[in-house]
């Protein structure tokens, strides 16, 4: 784990359930009720069919990762950027959090893992290799 | 409507320096403009158009018109990163074809290497999502490097030939950042920045800017330059747009790309001279395949051994040295693109890089973050006799 300064993230009025369940150790998605289709990151109006019938689905809380690519230089390095594929469908942009980075691949799977930033914000939703 | 023949490159001007502590961005934009217009032969009272994008100095064309001293009846500042002057160029031609001006002035500069730029502004969307991430352009170009390698076993000697063929042409540009000619093993012994990007796979940074003239039909039939028209335009944005689909291996240059060469009535065979934005290595593996210079998954094979060397290569590519050695003024190549493309189109590139009977070149780019939202624009260009 990088010691990088975490920014605190802002909920608003179409992030606040999201950010309340991330505290809880949920990650939570949007669905669509019209188009059926899920969505992240999460927004009021569905970027799939423009329909206002989005909904909050708890997640598994895993899928694989679909990129990933380690920082080597700057502040906090080494940290990984990746995208992750969760089982519901969606990528989403985030960290994993490894003890070898150098080991990380595409297809690896991974599970949530919630990291703290400041103090009364809401942790954000890196990952991990599953069992590691 | 077609935007071709709609408007001439009568200008084009970039900025000897890569290193301006002594000057400000205003006056930057200024020494761009001045050298644009006297390239054109033309002066600040024939402009009655100005395009710039959200990075110049103060309220946009707002302050820079007035900066400038210049007296418009149309403004635009569309913002599309890097590749917005690309995009630029086909904007300008659509307001001239609609009447709205006759002559568009469009500048670039700024001094990253100066003083702090910001380049990201708060409010985005994703932000809430995104900005503890520590995602820069070297992760994001990155993923998208080792998504195409897992795909199609592309490898970094191939990507290393990019910034080998660039060092070749730089070695001719006096003001090149890096005019030293490199090889893979120099490219692959740099430092890892970003797996699997090491530092010779990444662009320069310099102060410095550019500047373009677009004109009128009319205009250009009356000034001693040669006729560089515009023949075709495209342009494209792309993100993950919600998750599902997500393709880090295809940009919204094949977008952008296939609907410049529709407009322009020509392929990817006919072109001579190809400016690839060229932020990072991959950025031009990527477009290579996405604007149909060979099929996907093919751009490694289609970069190796010195393909995109003017001179040996099938493809001649940034005969200025391109973002990856001459450089890369404002984090932004849109600008030197063109330029460099109006050079070949005329005939004034430096002789050792010179395409021979160069009368069809593409300038095509990339803006924002390659791996997560950007945008294209691509032009198509002729010289006409
Ligand atoms: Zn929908």
């Amino acid at each position: 784990m990088s010691d990088r300064k975490l920014p605190a993230p802002q909920p608003n009025a179409e992030t606040e359930t999201f950010w309340d369940a991330a505290s809880n150790g949920v990650l939570k998605i949007k669905r669509c009720g019209d188009c059926n289709q899920a969505h992240y990151y999460p927004r009021a109006i569905c970027p799939h069919c423009g329909s206002a019938k989005t909904g909050w689905i708890d997640t598994a809380g895993s899928g694989e990762i679909y990129s990933v690519s380690v920082m080597r230089r700057g502040e906090g390095a080494p940290f990984a950027v990746a995208y992750v594929t969760l089982d519901e469908g969606p990528a989403m942009l985030t960290n994993i959090v490894a003890d070898d980075l150098d080991s990380l691949a595409i297809g690896q799977r991974v599970e949530v893992v919630f990291t703290p930033t400041e103090d009364g914000a809401p942790p954000v939703p890196m990952f991990t290799p599953r069992g590691g | 409507m077609s935007l071709r023949n709609a408007a001439y490159i009568a200008g084009a001007f970039e900025h000897p320096t890569r290193l301006a502590p002594d000057k400000t961005t205003p006056q930057l934009h200024a020494e761009c403009a001045a050298g644009a217009l006297a390239d054109a032969g033309l002066t600040i009272e024939d402009v009655d158009g100005y395009f710039c994008a959200t990075d110049a100095p103060g309220f946009g064309p707002i302050s820079m018109v007035d900066y400038l001293g210049l007296t418009v009846r149309h403004t635009d500042s569309t913002e599309m990163g890097g590749c917005t002057y690309i995009q630029h160029v086909a904007h300008a031609a659509e307001a001239i074809a609609a009447g709205k001006c006759k002559v568009a002035l469009i500048t670039l500069a700024g001094r990253p290497r100066s003083e702090n730029v910001m380049r990201f502004r708060p409010g985005a969307p994703e932000q809430a999502f995104e900005q503890w991430i520590g995602l820069t352009n070297h992760t994001s170009y990155g993923m998208c490097a080792v998504r195409h390698m897992h795909e199609f076993g592309t490898t970094s000697d191939q990507l290393a030939w990019i910034k080998v063929a660039a060092s070749h042409h730089a070695q001719h540009n006096e003001h090149a950042m890096l005019p030293k000619v490199v090889t893979v093993e120099d490219v692959l012994e740099s430092p890892m920045i970003a797996d699997p990007l090491h530092r010779l796979d990444c662009c320069v940074t310099t102060d410095g800017g550019g500047a373009l003239v677009v004109v009128a039909p009319e205009i250009a039939k009356t000034l001693n330059r040669p006729m560089i028209a515009l023949r075709g335009a495209g342009e494209a944005t792309k993100g993950p747009s919600g998750g599902l689909g997500l393709d880090l291996t295809v940009s919204a240059a094949a977008r952008s790309g296939p609907a410049a060469f529709a407009e322009a009535g020509v392929t990817p065979a006919d072109i001579k001279y190809a400016s690839i934005y060229d932020s990072f290595t991959i950025t031009v593996l990527i477009q290579l395949e996405d604007l149909g210079f060979c099929a996907k998954g093919e751009g490694g094979k289609f970069v190796a051994d010195g393909n995109l060397i003017s001179g040996t290569g099938k493809l001649p590519f940034n005969t200025d040295g391109g973002g990856l050695c001459s450089n890369h003024p404002m984090f932004r190549g849109g600008i030197t693109k063109v330029i460099e493309a109006v050079r070949q189109l005329r005939g004034e590139a430096h002789p050792a890089v010179q395409v021979p009977n160069c009368d069809l070149a593409v300038a095509t780019g990339i803006g924002g973050s390659l791996g997560a939202r950007h945008g294209a624009a691509t032009v198509i260009l002729e010289r006409q006799s």
